[in-house]
């Protein structure tokens, strides 16, 4: 167990910038990896951690490389290696997965071939003893039916299926070390906790070392036996697992764990200011000095040493960790939210939607109808009260972002009413909307990259709603952007701003003061935080309550988030499959009795605690269309009870919590099932 | 990497911006090359109605076919005319015809295809389809025919060359218009209810214009040299009209005893078009675009 596999010392590496400095965005890293250990690397995007993790495999991306150090694969340097000794140790010694497996798998070979292919290059077996091997991988990994399996398309396989290939053509070599660069992200959280459960089950089994690269501690809490915390390019903490996770003795991963919404805590998470600083830009001092809420004279001038404490088995860099010990049970707590007045009238009102996409046939066309009798969303039912938050939740594909397109009018529904303040039909047809309606409902997107015109200065983004709604121009223009990015917390220097010249959380703030600005009623925001780092969610999510508390704007948040969704929502729908399975006030959503479904994904979720580990009830499968008739979750659904599920819709129940449930087990029954 | 920095924080003006693309086109030897060479000849160009020695459609019996010497420095063509004053005066007719009909491709082109990729749909195919077909007629034949139905004027030959070099622009501002109206600050805008002109002109040009400018630049040397072919092919501009292409087809026949009268305007095609395309690949990456991945038309 204490055999060193891979060591990698005082390791930096960088780029020379236009202006011909020498920029480092990893520096001084060491660490050892132990056979049969599982090592988890977590840091914000930027902080280097993948740039770590491709050097301990000998890679450098293109346009870097090592300024000093080395990386000791069984005591040989990595870096010193010529390509060819390389090619040797790379899928032998040390494999890698990448992020999305669906990319690196050829599209147009089977899996079997592929699978194949890699025990070719990376083993001696005769062809007899190849196919046996195949089918023995296709079984470890637990994919369903591994007999035909060989014989699939990648592309006929879910992301997870793929992924679990990935996983099994990284085996073929036996390797001594896995290096996984965020595996799970992009996944749905069902998705996710079968492949972690599987991986953890993996390093057992084999005793292969693991990398495991992710900027979610949740996922790293699951696999990893140690966790190396980077910040821009220095490790910052480092140590067993359980001791990071509960006892942080560094401010920023206790900054980063409080920011992280749980299950367990209703109320927001605590918000670190400011973001990473950029490669280059720390001359002197520790890195973390304009974040940190224990920063004294001395960090601001002299960079903090990684310093090994004995009793505690850790590597902290910081000069005032010891007041960080014994501070933990802080780790629990939350900000509590105003929470909503429930007498408050109902402004939007969903009656019997459905929307299918679905192209429409001559004939209907004609008759300007959609006779889609299988449509993607279909009978959502939801009162939405002035000034409340409510969430929908979901896995991808169950109909979140499609009901919030056709709320906006983007998208024409098939069947039902959206109605609008004191019932006034909106008409799913944007161009049919009167402008005040367009005002007042106003969307933000996920990924702010794609929702800011990169040509357009903050100034003219934010500019548009003002002009168009108001007809603001001249002084008054320029006074109310102001007062917009002020609202957002950005200064008026921001105005001649570009967006690449933002930060994530930057940029999302600007969508954010861009929706405000047409003083809307409703905002729809469609899984605003998921593009985010973990410390830049926690203040984006501050900020919309702040904004929603000052101004009494009614949200509605999608996620697939059942944590994000606990910390903001005032009340929350479950959706699977366009269907509603569950609805009712997020406290009460949260305990049980549950619907089902709801069970699955709140078992599903990974938190940061190397404790609670994930349920896994349902299988992973991913279903292309909802089912003609019966419940949406008959397809999945552990608790199914016969026939009846397949052929009725259920009917919706009341529980005593006030969170109503749609499913044929009798209520009573399904709590005590839950106990 | 670089990009990623956060670059100094001031607001830049067009005339600065456009002084910045200038730069960082000519930090690199063949950006600048391509661009001495174009400006000297836009500088040429300009002045040569005052600086031609002679009068360019002065025929001569005594002056034929003279060497070049101190007086004709490029020496005399067949008709005694003096090289020198045809080949400065013949790279202003090139540059005039060139520079207004890559301006008709650029817009007729731009527009069609911005519009295409907005539409979408049926009416996108059915344009598409007849831009194909018109991409399939050799152009030189179509030219020649509207050239003998029309005449040989510039009027006519400007917007014809125009035409038929727009076509692959519009397949360029098409597809650009396609990636960009998938984002969602488009989908945002249409949300907010703006209407369909101001969001091409806000949304949409903003971010297609590099890459139909700099399509168009590419464009402007393929014309150059459509349009000396058809010249050289008797179809281009009338004579006497000083002109590259008419020139070099003059006096081919003569090239073995009286090389000077071919070798001036051809190092004078050759050099524009090499100092164009030179230019429009700087052009390209100093906007950051990746001209490789696109199949030319
Ligand atoms: N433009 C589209 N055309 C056809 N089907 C679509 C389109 N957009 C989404 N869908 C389908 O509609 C379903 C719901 O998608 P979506 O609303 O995006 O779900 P979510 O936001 O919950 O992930 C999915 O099955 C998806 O494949
Ligand atoms: S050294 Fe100072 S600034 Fe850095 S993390 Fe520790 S207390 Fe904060
Ligand atoms: S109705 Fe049946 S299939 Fe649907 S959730 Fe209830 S038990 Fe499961
Ligand atoms: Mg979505």
């Amino acid at each position: 167990m204490n055999e060193i596999i891979e060591s990698v010392k005082n390791l930096s590496i960088g780029f020379n910038s236009q202006k011909g400095k020498q920029i480092s965005i990893l520096r001084n890293v060491s660490t050892n990896i132990k056979k049969g250990e599982t090592v988890g690397i977590v840091g914000e995007s930027g902080s280097g951690k993948s740039t770590l993790a491709l050097a301990m495999m000998g890679y450098i991306k293109q346009g870097l490389f090592p300024l000093k150090g080395e990386c000791l694969f069984k005591s040989k340097d990595l870096l010193k290696m010529s390509s060819r000794q390389l090619e040797k140790i790379r899928g032998r010694k040390i494999a890698m997965i990448p992020q999305n497996a669906g990319q690196a798998l050829t599209p147009n070979l089977k899996i079997g071939y592929q699978i194949d292919e890699a025990l070719k290059l990376h083993t001696d077996l005769n062809k007899t003893e190849r196919d046996k091997k195949i089918s023995e991988l296709l079984n470890k990994v637990r994919l369903p039916s591994p007999e035909t399996m060989a014989f699939r398309y990648p592309h006929e396989l879910s992301g997870g299926q793929q992924q679990r290939v990935a996983v099994a053509m990284a085996l073929a070599g036996k390797p001594d070390l896995l290096l996984l660069d965020e595996p799970t992200t992009g996944l749905d959280v069902t998705t996710q906790a079968h492949v972690l459960e599987l991986l953890r089950f993996i390093a057992k089994d084999t005793g292969t070392s693991m990398i495991y690269v992710s900027h979610d501690l949740g996922a790293i809490a699951q696999v990893s036996d140690r966790i190396v915390v980077m910040y821009a390019g220095e490790i910052v903490l480092e140590g067993p697992a359980r001791k990071i996770l509960k006892e942080p003795i560094h401010p920023y991963t206790y900054g980063l764990l409080k920011s992280i919404p749980k299950l367990s805590l209703a109320g927001l998470p605590a918000s670190m200011p400011g973001s990473q600083p950029q490669p280059g830009s720390i001359n002197e001092g520790c890195s973390f000095y304009d974040r940190c809420n224990l920063a004294t004279d001395n960090c601001k001038k002299n960079s903090p040493d990684l310093e090994h404490i004995k009793e505690l088995d850790t590597n902290v860099r910081c000069f005032n960790y010891k007041e960080l010990i014994n501070q933990n049970n802080n780790l629990q707590t939350s900000i509590t939210k105003k929470s909503n007045n429930s007498e408050a009238n109902e402004v939007l009102k969903l009656k019997d939607v459905s929307i299918s996409y679905a192209k429409q046939k001559f004939f209907d066309q004609l008759l300007n109808k959609i006779s889609d009798q299988n449509p993607t969303v279909k009978d959502i039912n939801i009162d939405i009260k002035k000034g409340e938050t409510i969430a929908l939740v979901g896995e991808s594909g169950s109909g979140k972002s499609t009901i919030l397109k056709s709320i906006a009018g983007l998208l024409k529904t098939k069947d039902g009413q959206i109605k609008f303040e004191n019932d006034r039909i909106l008409s799913s047809d944007l161009k049919m909307r009167n402008p005040n309606d367009l005002r007042a409902i106003q969307l933000i997107f996920q990924n702010p990259d794609e929702s800011l015109n990169p040509n357009h200065t903050v100034e003219q983004i934010l500019s548009q709603p003002l002009k168009l709604y108001f007809n603001l121009s001249g002084e008054e223009l320029k006074k109310n952007i102001i007062d917009l990015l002020k609202k957002v917390r950005l200064g008026e220097f921001y105005m001649s701003r570009y967006p690449r010249q933002l930060s994530g959380g930057e940029k999302q703030r600007v969508a954010v003061a861009r929706a405000f600005a047409a003083k809307p009623d409703i905002i729809l925001c469609d899984e605003v935080t998921s593009a985010l780092d973990v410390s830049v969610q926690a203040a984006v999510l501050n900020l919309l309550q702040q904004l929603k508390e000052d101004l009494g704007t009614t949200y509605v948040f999608v996620s697939h988030d059942l944590a994000v969704v606990r910390a903001i929502s005032d009340r929350v729908a479950v959706l699977y499959q366009g269907r509603l399975c569950e609805i009712g006030p997020s406290q009460n959503v949260y305990k049980f009795p549950s619907h089902p479904y709801t069970e699955v994904l709140l078992g599903a979720v990974l938190e940061p605690d190397p404790d609670i580990k994930p349920k896994l009830v349902a299988e992973d499968i991913v279903e292309e269309k909802p089912p003609e008739k019966g419940c949406s979750f008959q397809g999945r659904c552990p608790r199914k009870i016969g026939d009846i599920c397949n052929s009725e819709i259920p009917p919706w129940q009341i529980g005593e919590n006030g969170n109503a449930i749609r499913c044929h087990i009798n209520i009573e029954e399904l709590a005590s099932l839950q106990q | 990497m670089e990009t990623n920095l956060i670059t100094e924080d001031k607001q830049k003006n067009k005339l600065e911006k456009a002084f910045e693309i200038l730069k960082t086109m000519a930090s690199k030897p063949s950006g600048l090359i391509g661009l001495s060479i174009v400006l000297f000849h836009v500088v040429l160009a300009l002045l040569s109605p005052y600086i031609a020695p002679y009068d360019y459609k002065a025929i001569s019996p005594n002056t034929m076919l003279l060497a070049p010497s101190a007086e004709h420095w490029f020496g005399t063509d067949s008709l005694g005319r003096d090289v020198f004053t045809r080949t400065i005066l013949g790279g202003r007719t090139a540059l005039t015809v060139t520079f207004f009909g890559s301006l008709i491709a650029l817009l007729w082109g731009g527009l069609l295809g911005i519009f295409c990729g907005l539409v979408g749909g049926k009416i996108d195919d059915v344009v598409m389809r007849v831009v194909d077909a018109f991409l399939s007629i050799p152009w030189i034949l179509a030219m020649l025919l509207i050239v003998s139905l029309l005449g040989t004027s510039t009027e006519v030959l400007i917007p014809a060359l125009g035409f038929f070099y727009g076509k692959g622009i519009v397949r360029v501002a098409r597809a650009a218009t396609h990636d960009v109206i998938a984002k969602d600050f488009i989908v945002s805008a249409r949300a907010r209810g703006h209407s369909n002109m101001s969001i091409i002109w806000n949304e949409i040009i903003p971010n297609v214009r590099d890459a139909i400018l700099v399509e168009g630049a590419m464009r402007w040397s393929w014309m150059l040299l459509g349009f000396s072919s058809l010249s050289f092919l008797g179809f281009g501009v009338s004579p006497p009209t000083p002109d590259w292409g008419l020139m070099i087809s003059n006096a081919r026949g003569l090239m073995s005893f009286a090389y000077w009268s071919v070798i001036a305007p051809i190092v004078g095609l050759s050099s524009l078009i090499i100092g164009i395309n030179l230019t429009a690949d700087a052009f390209a990456k100093a906007l950051g675009i990746d001209r490789s991945t696109k199949a030319p038309v």
